[in-house]
């Protein structure tokens, strides 16, 4: 325990860097697709044929195991190596697999009397679109989100297996050096990004829905 | 019968739901239990089957405390019809129905032998049998929901607002269909709702209770109607009191009277001949009504003109007069309303087959009324 | 030679798939590790999930347990478990466990809690016994959910699994961490994509596994859409049912 202490007090610096790095490459693919999704659900509400596509086209992305994707999208895209996006892009997807039924299933929960009644008044459909129906959608995107951040914040550190820095670095440096201390340090830190992230979208969640919290 | 002897219903945090309940439920009849939210009819129905147990006071069927079964046992004895049918979803209709049987030792095959000729007795096809119950429309739901309390044929039936969740035409047809029923098997049962035309519809005995779980008055429904024993009674029962005791007296010596009929297809001319004070009906081949042909109408369409389909003036509704197996006969009721909603101001009285009859004038109805209090047959 | 024609011949070489090296021997590892994972874990979470299901108490520690859990990070808890219980099947087996614990918890657990309570009430009006009511309704009536874990953590494991390589074990992993190892890329693409097939070819053995065990009453939930009158029907047992409901898996 003791070697473990004076280990990170040695090292504060590169633990918290490799933090904010990992941090980094885990919700820059979750607010990518996050974008993505939006567009890609409402689309999905309109047309059967896509939502079902989608439904099995998702599923099945979702399937492929995490070292497995970052493996085959950089020979497929070509990028370099160690380039970052070599995790981005295989995050994004998971990300939008799992995002986009949130969005599809958010958007057709709103009753459909409220949308009526916006037409009614003469919104146009973008302008209702994002004054009524994404606010309504808040609770359930940011629960699909939750899920989908600490997922993210967890594969980030198998990118360690292909040369990509975060916290995973304290597991394979650990592994060799065979110091458990270090991987330890390296398991409490992201779940500590877990939990943050975590509450920080509760907090936002909270904050866009005021009328979810008025006692009738 | 079931006995209630000074229940009462309280809840760990105060509040109490059935007030020292006494009552009888006869044998064989149909009691129902009404009133408004939180006046206890369903905890009370559902303290006969021990799903809530009483916090004082006995529950006795035919002699015995129900404190001395074992629940899940008196449970099987007892038929239990809920308002969302609870009909299990991973379980064909067929299945459904068979559940008490197994489950009291039959054989799976007799027990949906059982089943089977149990949801013809509800009026179910036979193709249903394999179907599930998401399949199911909710008043087909419902008839299975019967059909499995049925099953193991109790003596006792509890049905919880069993027809709330359907649609007025659908819940019109289940309920005759009980009332059918009932007239064959005889059950005692016990039928909480909270919609007092349907109390009186189907009860032979009604138990009006009050917020608080206090009884209020329990009495025939034609007696409820007539005699409300206090003002909650009286509001609760509703303020065409008079009008829909008139559903209890039958019509069959209502004086009916002579209406003048015309078929479709002649000329304008002959119909207006036809008309007796400005009005006659309009009737197809065997004789059923299609509605009224005014004078005020035809004045506007040359005499020559074939008498179509789009002169004619629709309103009213119709009186049956006769019986049949299936139909029965209306009552004052449904007389005097045929004669008040008409546009001609005279009802029109039909016999089961729906060819006319004659005509109902409103004066007919109140006479008729005046005869059956002289007659002593109207409760006061 | 390009990196696919690479591919290719690799994966038509016989020596590749001949030996304690070979691409069957290293299936069939992995499938070991995922069938022994699987069976212990659930053994551990379904009964845990009904029990916890059924009688209501303590659903709040169990998906709070199960949310925790999820935040782990595979390749941090492999490492640990292996440097701290020396190597051997058992310990990382252990880790895979723990991993594939959330998702089928969370699946039982939300299954027996989905059931409509009116179908329990009626469970119980017609006079079935507690276990009974577990065994014959609840259970029966949550399976799409709690197959909808199973296909989750099944996932789960098979990916974790595949990690597990790096700490010593076998399977189709081991030509993934050996192939970066080696810079033998070409290696590691194989095996990319032989696990990501493996865990295709699984999902869709258990989807259907689960059309024949679940009831067809249940496979279709039909929901009254918020759009009047219309009734849109979602098909439970469809591939890629189990992101929607258990919320997806972390590997």
């Amino acid at each position: 325990m003791t070697g473990t202490m004076t280990w990170l007090n040695a090292h504060w610096g590169l633990v918290l860097s490799l933090s904010w790095q990992h941090w980094y490459l885990a919700l820059i693919p979750v607010l990518i697709g996050l974008v993505v999704s939006i567009p890609l659900g409402w689309l999905a509400t309109r047309s059967k044929v896509l939502r079902n596509t989608f439904f099995y086209l998702f599923g099945f992305l979702y399937s492929i195991p995490s070292l497995a994707l970052f493996i085959v999208i950089p020979v497929i895209l070509g990028t370099g190596i160690l380039d970052p996006l070599n995790l981005i892009i295989p995050l994004t997807i998971y990300t939008i697999a799992l995002m986009v039924r949130s969005v599809v299933d958010a958007l057709e929960a709103v009753p459909w009397h409220v949308r009526a009644a916006a037409t009614a008044m003469g919104f146009r459909p973008l302008h209702r679109f994002f004054a009524v129906d994404l606010p309504m959608s808040v609770p359930v995107l940011i629960a699909g989100l939750r899920v989908a951040a600490v997922s993210s914040i967890s594969l980030v550190s198998v990118g360690a297996l292909i040369g990509l820095s975060g916290l995973g670095d304290l597991f394979t440096e650990g592994e060799q050096h065979q110091f458990i201390g270090e991987i330890v340090i390296g398991v409490v830190g992201s779940l500590v990004l877990a939990l943050v992230t975590d509450l920080v979208l509760v907090l936002i969640g909270r904050v866009t829905t005021p009328w979810t919290r008025v006692r009738t | 019968m079931i006995e209630f002897e000074a229940v009462t219903k309280q809840y760990p945090d105060g509040t109490i739901a059935v007030n020292e309940l006494d009552l009888a439920i006869d044998a064989g009849r149909i009691t129902v239990f009404v009133g408004p939210s939180g006046c206890g009819k369903t905890t009370s129905l559902r303290m006969i089957n021990r799903m809530i147990d009483v916090t004082s006071g006995h529950i006795r069927i035919d002699g015995t405390d129900i404190m001395t079964s074992d629940p899940p046992v008196l449970r099987r004895g007892i038929g239990y019809v809920i308002q969302q049918a609870g009909l299990f979803p991973h379980r064909t209709v067929l299945d459904n129905v068979a559940t008490v049987p197994v489950l009291t030792g039959m054989s799976r095959r007799a027990a949906r032998t059982r089943a089977a000729e149990l949801l013809e007795t509800v009026g179910l096809p036979a193709g249903m049998a394999k179907r599930y119950p998401a399949q199911l429309s909710g008043g087909q739901q419902q008839r299975v929901g019967v059909a499995r309390a049925l099953a193991a044929d109790p003596p006792v039936l509890l049905m919880d607002e069993p027809f709330s969740a359907v649609d007025p035409i659908v819940r019109e047809g289940l309920q005759e269909e009980l009332l059918r029923l009932q007239a064959d098997l005889a059950k005692t049962i016990v039928f909480v709702t909270h919609d007092i035309d349907e109390a009186i519809k189907l009860g032979d005995k009604v138990a009006v209770l009050r917020t608080g779980g206090i009884l209020a008055q329990y009495d025939e429904p034609a007696a409820l109607l007539g005699r409300p024993v206090d003002d909650f009674v009286a509001s609760f029962v509703g303020r065409d009191r008079g009008y829909r005791a008139l559903g209890f007296l039958p019509a069959e010596r209502l004086r009916l009277g002579e209406l003048p009929l015309v078929e479709l297809g002649g000329t304008v001319a002959n119909a207006r001949a036809a008309l007796v004070d400005g009005w006659a009906v309009a009737v197809d081949e065997a004789r059923r009504p299609l509605g009224w042909l005014s004078e005020t109408r035809l004045a506007t369409v040359d005499g020559s003109a074939s008498l179509t389909d789009d002169l004619l003036v629709r309103g009213g509704s119709l009186y049956t007069h006769d019986a049949k197996a299936g139909i029965t006969a209306g009552s004052l009721r449904s007389a005097l309303d045929s004669a008040l909603s008409s546009p001609a101001a005279l009802g029109i009285a039909v016999n089961a087959d729906g060819g006319v009859l004659g005509s109902v004038d409103a004066s007919d109805v109140l006479a008729a009324l005046a005869a059956a209090r002289s007659q002593g047959e109207v409760p006061t | 030679m390009s990196l696919w024609a690479q591919l290719w011949h690799w994966l038509t070489t016989s020596a590749n798939w001949q030996g304690g090296t070979g691409i069957p021997t290293r299936l069939a590892e992995h499938l070991e590790y995922t069938g022994l994972t699987m069976l212990i874990a659930m053994v551990i979470a379904v009964p845990l999930g009904i029990a916890v299901g059924h009688t209501g108490r303590g659903g709040v520690i169990v998906v709070g347990v199960a949310n925790g859990l999820r935040a782990l990070p595979t390749l941090g808890l492999l490492t640990i478990v292996v440097l701290a219980a020396g190597i051997g099947l058992l310990p990382p087996i252990l880790a895979l466990v723990v991993l594939a614990i959330p998702p089928l918890l969370a699946g039982t657990y939300a299954g027996i809690r989905a059931v409509d309570p009116a179908v329990v009430d009626a469970a119980k009006g017609v006079g079935m016994r507690g276990w009974q009511v577990m065994l014959r309704v609840e259970v029966p009536n949550a399976l799409p959910l709690i197959f909808g874990g199973i296909r989750s953590a099944a996932l789960q494991v098979v990916a974790t699994a595949t990690i597990s390589a790096y700490v010593g074990l076998g399977g189709l992993g081991r030509f993934v961490i050996d192939g970066i190892a080696e810079q033998d890329y070409t290696q590691a693409l194989a095996g990319a994509l032989l696990v990501a097939a493996l865990a295709i070819v699984i999902d869709l053995v258990l989807v259907l596994v689960q059309r024949l065990v679940v009831s067809p009453g249940l496979n279709e939930v039909s929901t009254r859409s918020a759009r009047r009158g219309t009734r849109r029907t979602r098909n439970l047992s469809a591939p890629g049912a189990e992101v929607a409901h258990t919320g997806g898996s972390s590997s």
